[in-house]
């Protein structure tokens, strides 16, 4: 088994304004030394084991599903876990 | 002329879509579950508002995988007309349809108002009935309508006159204004501006009806069906 985690966000060049506002209401509560906040999304997927990478499966399902790739990255982490 | 009205679960404008069709345009409707495979006895193809599948992911996500959508691209290419209007709009553009992407509105709220639109381009499938820059007023209810594309691909869209509506005062933050855009080959168009909406003075505006006239104008001129 495989505990896989994955962050989707905006792409860098998309403005993302839940960041906006978020980094706003931080530096009115004075913390001035955030600069920038943007906001993605994190899911956990857990994979069984399969003839195929498991790397190659995560980016095929963030591709067509998980992430859209006009406006999102994504990012993901793996790690092999001993079923209970 | 007979139309298909999409339903995916969480659909909610439906209802007013076939409303529009049937008693205001008074065509023939039906309701079209998400799971049917073949539209082949549809003239048109209409993709309704709401939150398909919770909007969970993101909007249109996950609709786009319904096994209804394979009898959709196949009703595209053979030129129907295919109409997604708000939540139908995001399923096009999910299933690469049309081209972009939607982001969350600027302002982060969910606006529900009268918007006037420029019909910036009447020699469509879609806008024959309106004169060209015509100002319009036609519903917006969404907190996901801010169209984002490359900037190729927006040359490309203006270039090949694909901007159909744009808004007249933008109220959403979308890319140049953008309220509704068709397909190169012009006959898939997504807006997120409900003209089902306005097919009747008493909602406060029927401007959209003229949307669904040019339709079926035009599919009649295209099929040399005389009608009286």
């Amino acid at each position: 088994m495989y505990k896989v985690k994955v962050y989707v966000t905006l792409r860098e060049s998309v403005l993302d304004p839940q960041g906006t506002a978020v980094k706003g209401s931080l530096n009115s509560l004075s913390y001035n030394e955030v600069v920038d906040v943007r906001i993605g999304k994190y899911m956990e997927l857990t994979i069984e084991k399969t003839d195929r990478d498991v790397n190659e499966v995560v980016i095929e399902l963030c591709e067509k599903l998980l992430a859209n790739t006009v406006i999102e990255d994504y990012r993901f982490e793996v790690e092999e876990v001993v079923a209970q | 002329m007979r139309f298909a009205v999409i339903v995916f679960p969480g659909s909610n404008c439906d209802v007013d879509m076939y409303h529009a069709i049937k008693d205001e345009l008074g065509e023939e409707v039906e309701y079209v579950w998400h799971d049917v495979d073949n539209l082949d006895s549809f003239d048109g193809i209409l993709l309704p508002g709401g939150f398909s599948y919770g909007d969970y992911l993101r909007t249109g996500a996950i609709a786009r995988f319904s096994n209804v959508m394979n009898a959709i691209v196949k009703a595209a290419e053979e030129g129907k007309p295919v109409l997604g209007v708000c939540n139908g709009f995001q399923i096009l553009l999910e299933a690469g349809l049309l081209p972009g992407a939607m982001r969350r509105n600027q302002n982060l709220k969910f606006m529900c108002r009268p918007t006037e639109l420029v019909v910036v381009n009447n020699e469509t499938y879609f806008s024959a009935e309106y004169a060209k820059g015509e100002v319009i007023s036609i519903p917006i209810a969404h907190g996901e309508g801010n169209y984002y594309c490359d900037q190729e691909t927006l040359s490309l869209l203006e270039n090949n006159n694909q901007i159909v509506f744009k808004y007249n005062s933008n109220p959403n933050g979308s890319l140049s204004d953008i309220a509704g855009i068709m397909n190169e080959k012009g006959n898939v168009l997504g807006m997120m501006p409900h003209p089902e909406r306005a097919v009747d003075s008493l909602l406060g505006s029927a401007d959209g009806l003229k949307l669904f006239k040019s339709i079926v104008k035009q599919w009649r001129l295209s099929t040399n069906v005389v009608t009286s």
